[in-house]
């Protein structure tokens, strides 16, 4: 049940610095995309732009309009409301540290006023399960805490919590880029399971996760995105000379 | 020549460590040795008796010391809680905020017995009778500005994924700080608070004209009340051996109390302030 | 663009590639997951955006935060006020000037029968002993903090640190409940006599009191109170010194001490004479102890062993007996001084302190 997301002229400041120029593009509904780039691109600052939390920086600043669904996330709503609506994984895991496993994937529920404990629990195991994390976790719910679990594990309860709202969208920056392989190859047979139940974008440095998970990815290149298109033309048939410099490996 | 000179000054450093633990072992040492035979039932049960006569305790002081502090930590922790909040999130950077952390510190130097005139002329003068309620606020806005900075430094630790987390599952900015900020830091908040309150169950000078003191045993907010550390120091400036002898008692009661809040703290410090948040 | 064949290619098969997004779909299998999904959905759209609450909490710490402000104001407001009386009588001759007893010829300071008040004595007196306390207690607590800091073995350091805190803990009245037992019997017996012996000639130490109380006995008790305070600090600002300046003067050969005195000490100085200043502050206000060793004389010799009075003392012994509304006054009037005093010398050495650690807190127990 996701939505898709139209991004028109959008442009991003931290102070001076002109981080984001013109992004124009369309990300499809129940699919994953993928933002390559190399660092400092522009990438994360993008994704941070489309659940409001680019602004959270008191030196920034957006100009330009993202539409999610219907609904123009910079005019027609508050940062608080989008950011139910649209779910987000960080680079590091961050589990919520004085919580049970139980209390961070009902985080988003609970400290919003969700009362209904039987539901709760249903909404965890499915987010858990959802998240392939429920074998590993099932008889420890409220016993351990969130951060005593390994890195790998860590995230994947990250994405349960971000699942547990039920968002439409998912954003996942570099999700797996802390962690091991077995974690990050775990955290891909997610990706493949969840986009067709949400609309995922996802950041990543690692150019062969986006050609092993996303529909469509785009090219970031110092602010600008260069080439949007599916992933399967980005990596054999780029349309423009940076993507190809960049997916070869003369830089970045 | 060099060599000479290095080696007096290791010899006059390690001299002065010396120096620095003598008086306590001798304070400590002394207190035990005059106080510990009058630890007795009576002493932590009965009032004291009156002049010329033996026995009794300081159960009132005791008490009366409790109930000021109860009156202390409800005005200054969560007024101090919410000035550390404010520094650490809402202000953290701004000019506001510098001058206010500035303040702070310089007010944890006053000495206390300001606190206590300034509690005097705005509650004992106007009410015309001295109360335990007016040294329970010159006791609480002691405690103020040490349980905010504390608070700041504790906030300022949790790190800045967790907030991120909170806000990224659009949990309300207040309820994130709440539910998620102040609870991680609360370990450390806790043993500040702890601090700020060991620091004011010593003090005597603020005491002195607000909550006067009382021989007998006294639970009313508006009348005067008996505290420990005022009680040790009228029995002390007495004529009378048998109020000495409390006094030592009473002394060692207090510094016994105060080495175990500070013991505990450096315990629950040494173990990780913030349990779990790296 | 198609890419050459020399340039290496990602090795993507085709079947890891993915398929073409069809038309933005939407649907998802299984209807009774559909309604509960959407039963949180429609919860958490029902929310609101909360400003209202958000903007109150914030409002609620602004309060809480100015409240340190209104401390400040509170005790200025409070004291200039109960003060008023007095100053409208002497103003600034309150501080300094002395009356004469027309009978004996001796100054007489504090009248609170006959309704004269000076100050002078009590500003001595604390003057007196805070600065005599420094004497004692800046050499030992610099000794200390380079021992803890330079010196010390690894296993010793945490245990001394833990005794320092403990020291800085001690009630006041605890410290002069020993003074007054202990400490004043060794002046009067040993210390005293030894002091008028080998430094009477300087004039400052005569043989008149006998009590073993005064000046010098306030000086050691307060010594001792406040080395735990400059010490600590003198070991944070010692710690702030970057290891490499350190480094770069035993490379020039220098012994042990000479590293601590030109790379450590001579960096931190300006954070040391923070911390010594602030250790001013803490003696400036010590009550208890200093109450009950100084004499309680509101009167001004020259000796050291001499009985004197301190500012914070004298509030104390006298304010629940006063006897008139001047006399409170005036005492209130000691008490505001007290504040101002001690609120500049402890912002002097805030700032000091600051300068060389750059912002780190600074909290002083």
């Amino acid at each position: 049940m996701g939505v898709g997301i139209e991004v028109l002229n959008l442009n991003a400041w931290y102070g001076t610095n002109h981080t984001l120029q013109d992004i124009n593009l369309n990300i499809p509904a129940n699919h994953a995309t993928a933002l390559i780039g190399p660092s400092g691109c522009g990438k994360s600052t993008f994704v941070r732009c489309l659940n409001r939390m680019h602004e959270t920086n008191p030196i920034a600043r957006v100009t330009g309009t993202v539409r999610i669904g219907e609904l123009d996330i910079y005019e027609d709503a508050k940062p608080v409301e989008i950011r139910r609506r649209v779910g987000m994984v960080f680079q590091r895991p961050n589990p919520f540290p004085t919580m049970s496993i139980y209390d961070n994937v009902a985080a988003g529920l609970k400290l919003n006023g969700y009362s209904n404990r039987r539901a709760l629990d249903e909404i965890v195991e499915k987010s858990l399960k959802n998240s392939a994390l429920w074998d590993e976790v099932k008889d420890d719910l409220k016993k351990k805490s969130g951060a005593s679990l390994s890195g790998g594990q860590q995230q994947r309860l990250c994405i349960a919590r971000a699942l547990a709202v039920d968002p439409e969208v998912l954003l996942m920056d570099e999700p797996a880029s802390a962690l091991d392989p077995v974690s990050t190859s775990k955290i891909e047979d997610l990706i493949f399971q969840l986009k067709s139940q949400y609309t995922i974008v996802i950041v990543t440095h690692n150019m062969q996760q986006a050609a092993r998970v996303a529909e469509k990815t785009g090219f970031f290149l110092n602010g600008r995105m260069v080439e949007f298109d599916s992933t399967h033309k980005i990596f054999t048939n780029p349309s423009d000379k940076r993507t190809e410099d960049y997916i070869t490996g003369r830089f970045g | 020549m060099r060599g000479l000179a290095d080696g007096t000054v290791t010899a006059l450093a390690i001299l002065a460590t010396v120096l620095v633990i003598t008086p306590l072992v001798a304070i400590f040492g002394y207190l035990v040795y005059k106080g510990a035979s009058s630890l007795n039932l009576a002493f932590f049960t009965q009032i004291p008796k009156p002049v010329g006569e033996v026995g009794g305790g300081m159960a009132n002081a005791i008490l009366g010391s409790g109930i000021l502090l109860g009156m202390a930590s409800a005005l200054g922790v969560p007024v101090g809680i919410g000035g550390g909040i404010f520094l650490a999130e809402f202000g953290r950077g701004t000019k506001l905020a510098n001058a206010i952390r500035f303040t702070a510190d310089v007010l944890n130097g006053v000495p206390s017995i300001v606190m206590g005139l300034a509690a005097y002329s705005l509650i004992v003068v106007p009410q015309n009778h001295f109360s335990a309620f007016s040294g329970g606020v010159a006791l609480g806005i002691m405690m103020i500005p040490t349980v905010c900075r504390t608070t700041e430094e504790m906030l300022l630790m949790v790190p800045h994924a967790v907030r991120e987390a909170a806000l990224g599952l659009g949990v309300p900015n207040w309820r994130s700080v709440l539910s998620i900020t102040v609870k991680t830091a609360s370990p450390g908040i806790i043993t500040g608070c702890m601090l700020a309150f060991a620091r004011v169950a010593g003090e005597t000078a603020p005491l002195i004209f607000t909550a006067l003191g009382n021989s007998f045993w006294s639970i009313s907010p508006n009348e005067p009340i008996a505290a420990l550390p005022l009680q040790i120091w009228v029995y002390a400036l007495s004529p009378y051996d048998d109020w000495h002898r409390l006094a030592w008692a009473g002394a060692l009661v207090l510094i016994i109390l105060i080495v175990a809040a500070v013991s505990l703290v450096r315990f629950v410090a040494s173990r990780g302030i913030l349990k779990g948040a790296s | 663009m198609i890419v050459s064949t020399n340039t290496p290619q990602i090795r993507i098969s085709q079947a890891q590639l993915q398929p073409e997004p069809g038309s933005p779909d939407g649907k998802r299998p299984g209807g009774t997951d559909a309604q509960e999904a959407s039963e949180v959905r429609t919860f958490l759209l029902g929310r609101g955006n909360s400003a209202l609450a958000d903007r109150g909490f914030r409002w609620l710490m602004v309060l809480c935060a100015l409240s340190i402000f209104g401390i400040v104001v509170l005790i200025v407001a409070e004291l200039v006020m109960r003060s008023s009386l007095v100053w409208s009588k002497f103003h600034f001759d309150f501080f300094y000037k002395a009356y004469f007893d027309p009978d004996t010829g001796l100054p007489n300071y504090w009248d609170p029968v006959n309704g004269h008040f000076s100050a002078l004595p009590f500003v001595y007196g604390t003057v007196v002993s805070s600065l005599l306390s420094l004497v004692l207690a800046v050499p030992l607590a610099i000794g200390v903090a380079v021992f803890l800091t330079e010196m010390c073995p690894q296993w010793l350091r945490g245990p001394l640190a833990f005794v320092t805190e403990l020291l800085a803990a001690i009630p006041s009245i605890i410290y002069g409940l020993w003074a007054m037992w202990v400490l004043v019997p060794i002046m009067r017996v040993y210390l005293n006599p030894a002091l008028v012996k080998f430094l009477g000639w300087t004039g400052f130490f005569a043989d008149d009191n006998p009590t073993g109380l005064g000046f010098v006995t306030a000086a050691i008790i307060l010594a001792i109170m406040i080395l735990p305070i400059i010490s600590s600090l003198t070991r944070e600002v010692m710690t702030a010194v970057p290891y490499s300046q350190r480094e770069a003067v035993l490379a020039l050969g220098a012994t042990r001490w000479e590293m601590i005195r030109m790379g450590v000490l001579r960096n931190a100085r300006i954070g040391i004479v923070g911390a010594v200043i602030l250790g001013l502050g803490r003696a400036l206000g010590e009550t208890m102890a200093v109450t009950m060793v100084i004499g309680n004389a509101p009167e001004i010799h020259r000796s050291l062993l001499s009985n004197g009075y301190s500012m914070a003392s004298v509030i104390a012994n006298e304010f629940t007996e006063a006897v008139s509304d001047l006399h409170r006054s005036a005492l209130m009037e000691i008490g505001l001084a007290l504040f101002i005093v001690t609120i500049i010398v402890n912002a002097l050495a805030q700032f000091l302190v600051w300068a060389v650690t750059r912002g780190a807190p600074a909290r002083v127990n």
